[in-house]
């Protein structure tokens, strides 16, 4: 979960200054940092379904003890 | 999001809402988790929205708009006009006896109106203390990241006229 709240707050950075450059003129670092904040969307969902599976394991050999 | 749960055998509201209290950080952690992603997945979204912005961006044409006559204002004096529409502020200074600048009056930090301070030479937002060069309209201190967008002025005849915004 830290390493999701981690890679959230790199996207959060990552739009900020995205918009900022987009107002600002710079129009070519939209698609950069549209392609990165969409590998790390996939990651944070990995990781997700990564969790969440352990759990429901972890929970499931839990509950037939 | 049926396709990201599994198949479980507990009902819905039970793994959502656990009795047990051992099992209680776990539902609140998974729960956190997927909330996050959500945000992730919204981040994704705003950037695609940038992306899908910054591909169909037409440059606008702007109107050619009389703003002031030849020495109506003073050296160091200030003249207020809007441009392009009635919504855009912009601030003009003479800075010379022959130069005009003019900037829009929006503030890139938060929108507040600048004004022209002529002790120190320079345009100044009151709001957050952000500064701007009379020259350029860079920013020379504040929290303000980008320059102010600034009105190209031309003077034909006895007329100074604003033909462009150039971000």
């Amino acid at each position: 979960m830290a390493l999701i709240a981690v890679l959230l707050i790199v996207q959060i950075w990552l739009l900020s200054a995205a918009l900022e450059s987009f107002l600002a003129g710079h129009r070519r670092t939209a698609l950069p940092a549209a392609v990165f904040s969409g590998f790390m969307f996939l990651i944070c969902l990995g990781l997700y379904l990564f969790v969440d599976r352990m759990d429901s394991e972890v929970r499931r050999s839990g509950s037939e003890r | 999001m049926n396709w990201l749960r599994r198949v479980s055998s507990e009902p819905l509201w039970k793994e959502e809402f656990s009795v047990h209290t051992a099992d209680e950080r776990y539902v609140t952690r998974r729960q956190l988790t997927k909330f996050l992603v959500l945000t992730s997945f919204g981040m994704f979204v705003g950037n695609i929205w940038i992306l899908v912005r910054s591909v169909f961006y037409k440059t606008p044409s702007y109107p050619q708009q009389p703003v002031a006559r030849l020495g109506e204002i003073p050296v160091g004096g200030v003249k207020l006009f809007t441009y392009p529409t009635k919504q855009d502020p912009c601030i003009m200074v003479r800075t010379d006896e022959n130069e005009y600048v003019s900037y829009s009056q929006k503030c890139t930090h938060l929108s507040c109106a600048v004004h022209y301070s002529q002790a120190s030479n320079r345009l100044e937002c009151p709001c957050h203390q952000g500064f701007f060069s009379v020259k350029d309209g860079a920013v020379l201190q504040g929290p303000p990241s980008r320059p102010l967008p600034r009105i190209v002025l031309e003077t034909r005849g006895e007329q100074v006229i604003a033909t462009d915004v150039k971000v």
